[in-house]
């Protein structure tokens, strides 16, 4: 050995960092450093800032409001209402699900926290003290916080703007505070299986409604070169491309003359994909002073007015033999969307892919209707922290497989294993109309059970009865399943939109002449590793090592149009269009290595990191090679410069999937719970970076710990939101989040150029039923069917004191 | 979350901080950590004009102990209250306490006199205190006086302490016996949805003294004699210590909130009050 060994095959892999390699996250050193760039951070000349004043109540007309106090404090320069944005006609602006929303009150008010006037000041100080002094003269009206109720007769009107109009953005309305009936299946034929069932299982599964909360909250800074004519807007965007067109198409002003950059964010989860008023009235703002405006919200802004998530009743009934087959599945959902339609989905999918609620099982015959409505509660509903309603789908279905269970008096794990849809059934067309694109679940089941000893378990869960029983314990045990599969990637063109915006996404790839390169995708990082796994996709595409590769994103005005980051799309999409743009550079470099070897093209292979003549591996040229001869050699027919761009419209959704399994103790006496064991096994296909991915499983289970366990957006019968801040709005901290053991089989993706699907959201999707179940389980053998969430101390306790257990 | 304006002070000593006080009357609010009285200005809750912040005053600092008997300056942190060696050996319940309130970040800046001073019914020191039988030390424009921890809450926010009084310091003989301070919340950082503190004595098998407290569960601390009665005398047996919880869940009035109902709240009491006992009755 000396130094001129060349490196082996698998070193040279391995120097490359390419897909499968753990590689550690190269913006962990900005982060963890406190270097990073937040929209917070923005600082610029002249910089003015904005706050609201918002309602207290929940429903409530406005009969007045006096700005004249506000306008006498020393540096606030203007209070906007919505009578000076009518003029502008932007006192309402569109939501992403074809409803429209205030601006700012026009009238009334629908919701507490909802923006009644915007205060612009020279600081933060004087921009709050302004608000405190607007005076604003309310008249209480009716409030309705039960959609159920909302649908009543003769419950009050919310949305006076649209009194008369029987048609909505998705088909017919059919009361007042109804907004759409969005239907999938086949009616007829599922209630025809019901009637007929050997047995049928029913249930109200509710999915409270929650928040993603983000760490950072929602905010920009608006700036309006009036010398130009230029509008650059940095915000906290999750889709900062579609925000430039929608900006353009309210505002009238051109798109190319306007830049927008979503900065670092300190995590999205779906809370920062929708529009909000801050935006409208920054950007205003910024146009009638000529100075750039600040507009960051505070936590409880953020918690009680931006978008939350679920709030789905979801009325289920599930038939099968007595053997435990299921023939068929029927679901109304009963969706609160609150005081506008703001929900984020893709405009064809009013509930999302709701539709997935036959999750990981060969149910023949389903059918689906959810019905929208208004009540006075914050607009939103969007995915947090899953693919549009995934989340939903997947909590249904997994308390519906367990309630069957309890019905049929069958183990819940061999009542799934009996109904997974089987491997060679892939792909698989399901009765509300996706095509599953590949799964293995029966090994990734077996599997799981076997880790966590299950058949020990339950015979230590009937001994611990028994116990309790005895009077010698006060515990329970629960076992909570899942299998779980999701919908991701969205989408496909021809069905999936939002606003008319296609949700395909690009890639556009830049090699420098020494080898390294730049790569820009339409996405955009909150923490996903983005810079770091992107690169890892090139680099095994194009034969250059990772760490020689810059991902830019976020910046309208260089990143190629996509349509960003949420639904754990980004790597099902851009991740796609960054292997097929990887892989036209690679066409290229073909034709130069042949030129450069003096052979055909296609004497040359691709060869980790060069072209290698066929059979003559010793005759190659590297990547870094190619890249400079690109540059710097006169190629006969091979324009110089190695670019490339793709823009990929994925042909189907991706289908990621995984069996989780938690064991839980129960404190009968005191509603408290400890996480004995949490076991994640994930199949997301091909595994780009490893630790990343346990990353987002831990984060994601932690988030699912959250909601299953206690987080919630509560409000009383006035409207008021009970939980608007961190006291009573549950974060996990390190103290309560228990440990988690992940696992992983890999089926990849058919129709993906790298086959992989997407992990950041299983986990939450995944993880909710998972905790869930476990609680449920713990008390099936008293007789417990279904509890609602959050299953917090006292709701727990509840349970326990229901079931006679308190003696 | 922006407060209004306001007046910073920073009084070097005591006498400067009283002729702060003096001179503004109700506009005036001293400042020890201010966890409990941020939030409120944040939320323009509480207008504060005149915010007089105590910590150069160093008489208000440290903790000495002296044989069994325990001084501790108003402005100590519980971070220095955890970190006390002479505490934790003389008394380790408030040791146990201390650590069981909100955070290391929170308990950096929280004292343990803003922690007694206000009348939060959240706060875990005020109860613990009256298991302690503590006394509060105050001085004032009319002098120097002490008042018992079991005669100093009123009502929720409502104490013993006049306007123009600071709470300088508190002082206690550290209790021989076995002790317990039990708490259920629903997270780090949260107050109790019920706490008990429970300081019980045993010799040659029987009972001589008990002390009970409770947090969170009234809108004062409450401190239940009759409990501590029921202990003693016996050999704390199940039925002795059922006759204890009874008396102690008597003495109390939980409020519903989101933590839950006042049954909820009824049960998870006696449990928590059951569970400070035997554990104080296993540490005896």
């Amino acid at each position: 050995m000396n130094d001129m060994t060349p490196p082996s095959r698998e070193e040279r892999i391995e120097s490359l960092k390419g897909m499968g390699s753990s590689r550690k996250r190269v913006e962990d050193a900005r982060f963890t450093q406190g270097k990073g760039n937040y929209v917070d951070d923005i600082k610029m000349p002249g910089m003015l800032f904005g706050d609201f004043v918002r309602s207290p109540y929940a429903h409530a007309r406005i009969k007045s409001i006096d700005s004249e106090a506000a306008l006498a404090i020393p540096g606030v320069l203007a209070v906007l209402t919505a009578k000076d944005l009518e003029p502008l006609g932007l006192h309402w602006m569109p939501t992403l699900a074809g409803d429209k929303q205030m601006v700012l009150a026009d009238g009334k008010v629908l919701f507490q926290g909802q923006e009644v006037a915007f205060v612009v000041a020279t600081d933060r100080y004087a921009a709050a003290d302004g608000c405190e002094a607007v005076v604003v003269d309310y008249e209480e009206l009716p409030v309705v916080v039960d959609p159920f109720k909302a649908l009543a007769e003769d419950a009050p009107v919310l949305r006076e703007d649209l009194e008369g109009q029987t048609e909505g953005a998705h088909g017919p309305r059919r009361h007042h505070n109804h907004i759409f009936t969005w239907e999938a299946g086949e009616k007829e034929a599922t209630e025809q299986v019901l009637d007929s069932a050997e047995v049928v299982a029913e249930e109200m599964v509710y999915y409270h409604r929650t928040h993603p909360c983000p760490l950072e909250p929602c905010g920009c800074v608006a700036s309006m070169d009036k010398v130009n004519g230029k509008l650059t807007l940095y915000g906290t965007f999750q889709a900062p491309h579609a925000i430039r067109t929608v900006v353009s198409l309210i505002s009238g002003i051109e798109e190319h003359n306007i830049r927008v950059v979503s900065p670092d964010i300190g995590g999205g989860f779906g809370n920062k994909v929708g529009a909000y008023p801050g935006y409208v009235c920054s950007v205003v703002a910024s146009i009638v002073t000529g100075k750039p405006v600040k507009w960051i919200e505070d936590r409880m802004d953020n918690l009680m007015t931006t978008a939350f998530a679920r709030d789905y009743w979801m009325k289920g009934k599930i038939a099968a033999t007595k053997e435990g087959k299921i023939t068929g599945l029927w679901c109304h959902t009963t969706a609160d969307h609150g005081g506008f339609d703001a929900c984020a989905d893709p405009t064809k999918f009013p509930a999302g892919f709701m539709n997935i609620c036959t999750g990981s099982y060969d149910i023949p015959t389903a059918y689906l209707a959810v019905d929208g409505v208004y009540t006075n509660k914050a607009p939103g509903g969007v995915a947090y922290r899953c693919s549009f309603r995934v989340t939903e789908a997947a909590y249904f279905i997994e308390r519906m497989i367990e309630i069957l269970a309890i019905e049929l008096g069958m183990d819940a794990a061999e009542l799934r294993r009996i109904n997974f849809i089987k491997k060679e059934q892939f792909p698989y067309q399901s009765a509300l109309g996706w095509e599953y694109d590949s799964g293995d679940y029966h090994t990734a089941w077996d599997k799981a059970l076997k880790a966590v000893g299950y058949d020990d378990l339950r015979k230590e869960q009937a001994e611990r009865v028994e116990a309790f029983n005895r009077g010698e314990t006060r515990k329970l045990l629960g076992i909570g399943l899942t299998h779980f599969t999701e919908i991701v990637g969205a989408g496909p063109v021809k069905n999936c939109d939002i606003l008319g915006l296609g949700m395909f996404d690009s890639c556009e790839i830049r090699i420098h002449p020494t080898g390294s390169a730049i790569a820009r995708l339409g996405t955009i990082s909150q923490g996903q590793g983005h810079a770091t796994t992107f690169a890892q996709i090139l680099a095994s595409e194009i034969g250059l090592p990772a760490d020689s590769i810059t991902v830019e994103e976020g910046d309208t005005d260089t990143a190629p149009y996509g349509l960003g980051t949420y639904g754990s799309r980004s790597t099902p999409v851009a991740g796609a269009a960054t292997a097929m743009a990887g892989r036209k550079i690679r066409a290229k470099a073909q034709m130069i290595a042949a030129y450069l070897l003096e052979v055909h093209d296609d004497d040359v292979e691709f060869d980790v990191d060069r072209f290698v003549v066929k059979g003559a591996p010793e005759r190659f040229k590297t990547m870094k090679e190619i890249a400079f001869a690109a540059y710097n050699q006169a190629i006969p027919g091979i324009e110089p410069g190695l670019e490339a761009v793709s823009y990929y419209d994925p042909p189907n959704m991706t289908y990621p999937f995984g069996a989780y399994i938690c064991v839980m103790e129960i404190d009968v006496d005191t509603g408290t719970h400890e996480i004995r064991q949490f076991y994640a096994l994930d199949d997301c296909g091909t595994r780009i970076n490893p630790m990343i991915i346990e990353g987002q499983v831990h984060g994601g289970l932690t988030e699912a710990l959250a909601i299953a366990m206690g987080q919630e957006i509560a409000y009383d019968e006035m409207g008021n939101c009970k939980t608007g801040t961190l006291m009573d709005f549950f974060i996990p901290t390190a103290w309560e989040t228990p440990n988690y053991t992940t696992d992983h089989t890999t089926t990849p993706s058919p129709h993906h150029p790298i086959g992989a699907k997407g992990v950041g959201e299983s986990p939450n999707v995944g993880g909710v039923p998972a905790f869930s179940n476990a609680v449920h389980d713990a008390f099936r053998a008293f007789g417990l069917r279904q509890s609602h969430m959050p299953h917090d101390h006292w709701r727990i306790w509840k349970i326990a004191n229901g079931l006679g257990l308190h003696g | 979350m922006i407060p209004a304006a306001f007046e910073y002070h920073r009084p070097a000593d005591i006498p400067a901080a009283l002729a702060i006080l003096d001179e503004h009357g109700d506009d005036a609010r001293v400042i020890a950590g201010g966890h409990s009285l941020i939030p409120m200005m944040k939320l323009r809750m509480a207008d504060i004009e005149h915010l007089i912040d105590l910590q150069d005053i160093s008489e208000l600092q440290g903790i000495t102990v002296s044989g069994a008997e325990v001084t501790i300056g108003a402005m100590t942190t519980q971070h220095d209250l955890i970190n006390n060696a002479d505490v934790a050996r003389v008394a380790p319940i408030m040791h146990e306490a201390a650590l069981q309130i909100a955070d290391p970040q929170v308990r950096y800046m929280g004292t343990v006199g803003g922690n007694v001073a206000n009348g939060d019914p959240g706060n875990d020191m005020p109860g613990l205190m009256q298991c302690l039988g503590a006394t509060f030390h105050l001085v004032g424009s009319g002098g120097e006086r002490a008042v018992a921890a079991r005669d100093y809450y009123e009502a929720a926010y409502m104490t013993d302490r006049e306007d123009d009084e600071i709470l300088t310091k508190i002082t206690f003989t550290a209790p021989e016996g076995g002790y317990a301070y039990e708490k259920q919340k629903r997270k780090i950082g949260d107050y109790a949805t019920a706490a008990c503190a429970a300081i019980v004595q045993m010799d040659g098998g029987t009972c001589t003294s008990a002390s009970i407290a409770m947090t969170n569960l009234s809108d004062t601390p409450i401190f239940s004699e009759e409990a501590g009665e029921a202990l003693v005398g016996t050999a704390c047996d199940k039925a002795a210590i059922e006759a204890a919880v009874a008396a102690a869940t008597g003495a109390i009035d939980p409020a519903e909130d989101n933590r839950g109902p006042v049954d909820f709240k009824m049960h998870v009491a006696a449990t928590i009050i059951r569970r400070a006992i035997e554990r104080a009755v296993s540490r005896a």
